[in-house]
């Protein structure tokens, strides 16, 4: 190999799924069944995951963390995590109740992730992409310092690959303890935005439920085509603060991903199973690439070789 | 004067001295000017005492001042021909949000601001200051006509924040607010931006992505207000004070982390007691940083312009 992606020096810790074991944490006994929240029925965890979490009786879509997602997304379950520049570590000397360190180490202590997005490349329908998403199970998905760098990695990643980027978004807001830098990431975020945009690379938004406050009011909305999963909220200011300013109720699926589609404020509302096949469509067509190939596919040549050698 | 919460033991003080003057006009045969002028110095001193060492706390309260000069003063102060420009050419025209053109000194501005209102009237009108989408979107108008005629642009920061409303939502407040941070990134004139009072969460940083930021002494600046931050960290509304000295908020500690590149000075007792000194050195601070930028292309510009948000806030607080 003498070229290409893999031997960029900002790619780190390569990533080989074993797919028949990727779920054996979650195998003990009382983890077999999940209760859908929406509908009740107990779903048996290897049927939820093949159905990428979505509930299989109502269709009800369930957060998925942004590696089961990414494993499921990529040929052969195969992709390459970009390393994200290291941040100060509570930058603000944070106090409330508990202290800012111990909240991170204990996200990260339950996650297994080092914090609230993960970066990839690989390939999807032999389509090489730059993915990123935001970990809603890591103190909420929220914006800080680390969330800002992982989106600036990720376009100029994009930018150095001349790779799409796709990015999910979910996350209850800004970074609370990280105060003001967690606001400064609306502007740094948007500058990695515009990077893609004069690059003229796709930068295709997948926002997934929730995606609030100041996320949805920056990188979250800007993308070339801006697509939600099925019932995702999203808005800026959350349905409770609205209902206590305007003191009165809200309609049925305000803020809902369906009820943006119709006030114009989305392009598609996508089912978690057609957003792969959707994806690939999108940003093939938009950077002028043939076809895809339909179906799922092996690990691509390239990715493999590159295990071969860092393993 | 509208005394705020911490300044009741001042109250008193000035209360009484006027009370003895009072006394002393109906009574002209008592002289109480002695005793009044010793009270007029002890109130002089505790003032100088408090806000000598304003808690974050107080700084919001004092940032929230209902006197305090706010942007129509400055409007009004500073600039000469303002032609105010309405709209957002799509759905209305957002009286959070003033702005238009003007001549700062001689040189023609574009300047733009929240307005928060000063009586029951006016703050209903301009909705307390918090902008709705077309507030965002007018900006986002004015942005590109002081690109397209190369005139310098100017924001006066004074919000709570966005609009939390039904409305505001459906018409698309989030992405407003983006387009408008998106666009303060784009422009190639010199963007500079003073927060005069409350700079409040994406509805502020909306206006202040600039390639200066200057900030009044006791303003305040952040992600979330210190109550909003209470009720979700603390689970309890009445620990803002201490939500207010974790947040960082005040234009001292901004500086520190290098958010903001000056802090205006206000008068002894806050802007409310000195307005119209407070609005000259708004003035002046205005006049050094477009001197600063004076000359610089529109591509050194926008390149500074990014480069300052992509390098903030990889120090920290060396504290
Ligand atoms: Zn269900």
């Amino acid at each position: 190999m003498t070229e290409g992606p893999f031997r960029m020096n900002w790619i780190s810790n390569y990533v080989r799924p074993k797919i028949n074991s990727l779920f054996s944490r979650r195998e003990v006994p009382e983890n077999l069944w999940t209760k859908c929240p929406e509908c009740g029925t107990m779903l048996f965890h290897r049927e939820l995951a093949d159905n990428l979490n979505v509930c299989s009786n109502c269709e009800h879509h369930m957060a998925i963390t942004p590696r089961d997602r990414f494993t499921k997304l990529f040929d052969g379950g195969i992709f390459v995590e970009i390393k994200v520049p290291d941040v100060t570590v509570d930058p603000l000397q944070f106090r409330d109740q508990k202290k800012y360190p111990d909240r991170l180490k204990a996200a990260q202590k339950a996650s297994g992730e080092k914090e609230a997005m993960l970066v990839v490349t690989g390939e999807v329908a032999r389509t090489p992409i730059v993915a990123v998403a935001q970990d809603f199970s890591f103190m909420a998905g929220s914006m800080g310092m680390y969330v800002g760098n992982a989106i600036i990695a990720a376009a100029k990643a994009a930018v150095e690959m001349k790779r799409p980027l796709v990015l999910f978004s979910a996350a209850g807001g800004a970074r609370m303890q990280e105060g003001i830098l967690s606001l400064m990431q609306m502007p740094r975020t948007t500058v990695a935005v515009q990077m893609l945009k004069e690059a003229g690379l796709p930068y295709v938004v997948v926002l997934t439920h929730p995606t609030t406050g100041g996320v949805t009011a920056s990188y979250a909305m800007l993308g070339d085509v801006q697509i939600a999963e099925p019932n995702a909220l999203i808005c800026f200011a959350g349905p409770r603060v609205i209902e206590q300013t305007i003191r009165e109720k809200l309609p049925e699926g305000f803020q809902r991903a369906e009820y943006l589609l119709d006030h114009g404020m989305l392009d598609r509302v996508t089912h978690r199973k057609k957003m792969r096949e959707e994806l690939v469509t999108i940003v093939r067509m938009l950077s002028g690439q043939s076809p895809a190939i339909a179906g799922d596919l092996p690990a691509p040549a390239l990715a493999t070789a590159a295990a071969t050698t860092a393993t | 004067m509208n005394y705020l919460e911490f300044e009741k033991p001042l109250a008193e003080i000035e209360g009484k001295a006027e009370e003895l003057r009072t006394m002393g006009r109906t009574n002209p045969g008592t002289d109480v000017s002695k005793e009044a002028e010793a009270l007029d110095r002890k109130a002089e001193v505790m003032l100088k005492d408090m806000y000598k060492a304003l808690t974050p706390w107080q700084k919001c309260q004092v940032a929230r001042h209902p006197e305090r000069p706010h942007t129509r003063d400055y409007i009004d102060a500073l600039f000469s021909e303002y032609t105010s420009l309405a709209g957002d050419r799509n759905f209305a025209d957002d009286h959070a949000v003033m702005g238009g053109i003007a001549r700062f000194q001689d040189t023609p501005v574009v300047v733009i601001g929240q307005e928060k209102g000063s009586d029951t009237k006016s703050r209903i009108e301009r909705n307390f200051g918090m902008a709705r989408p077309e507030g965002y979107r007018k900006a986002i108008r004015l942005m590109e006509l002081a690109d397209r005629f190369r005139l310098p642009v100017i924001t006066l920061v004074d919000t709570p924040g966005a609009y939390p409303g039904k409305g505001a939502e459906e018409r698309g407040q989030a992405e407003a607010i983006a387009r408008s941070t998106e666009k303060c990134l784009q422009i190639g004139v010199p963007l500079i931006s003073v927060i005069i009072g409350e700079g409040g969460s994406g509805g502020a940083v909306a206006f202040a992505t600039a390639n200066r930021v200057a900030m009044l002494e006791h303003s305040v600046y952040s992600v979330i207000t210190p109550e909003g931050c209470a009720s979700i960290l603390w689970k309890d509304a009445d620990k803002a004070k201490d939500a207010a000295e974790a947040l960082r908020l005040t234009a001292q500690d901004l500086q520190k982390l290098g958010v903001i590149d000056r802090i205006v000075k206000e008068p002894m007792g806050g802007a409310q007691r000195g307005r119209k000194e407070t609005i000259e050195a708004v003035g002046k601070a205005i006049e050094t940083m477009l001197k600063e930028l004076s000359g610089k292309k529109p591509e050194g510009l926008i390149k500074d312009r990014r480069q300052k948000f992509l390098d903030m806030g990889t120090k920290g607080l060396a504290a």
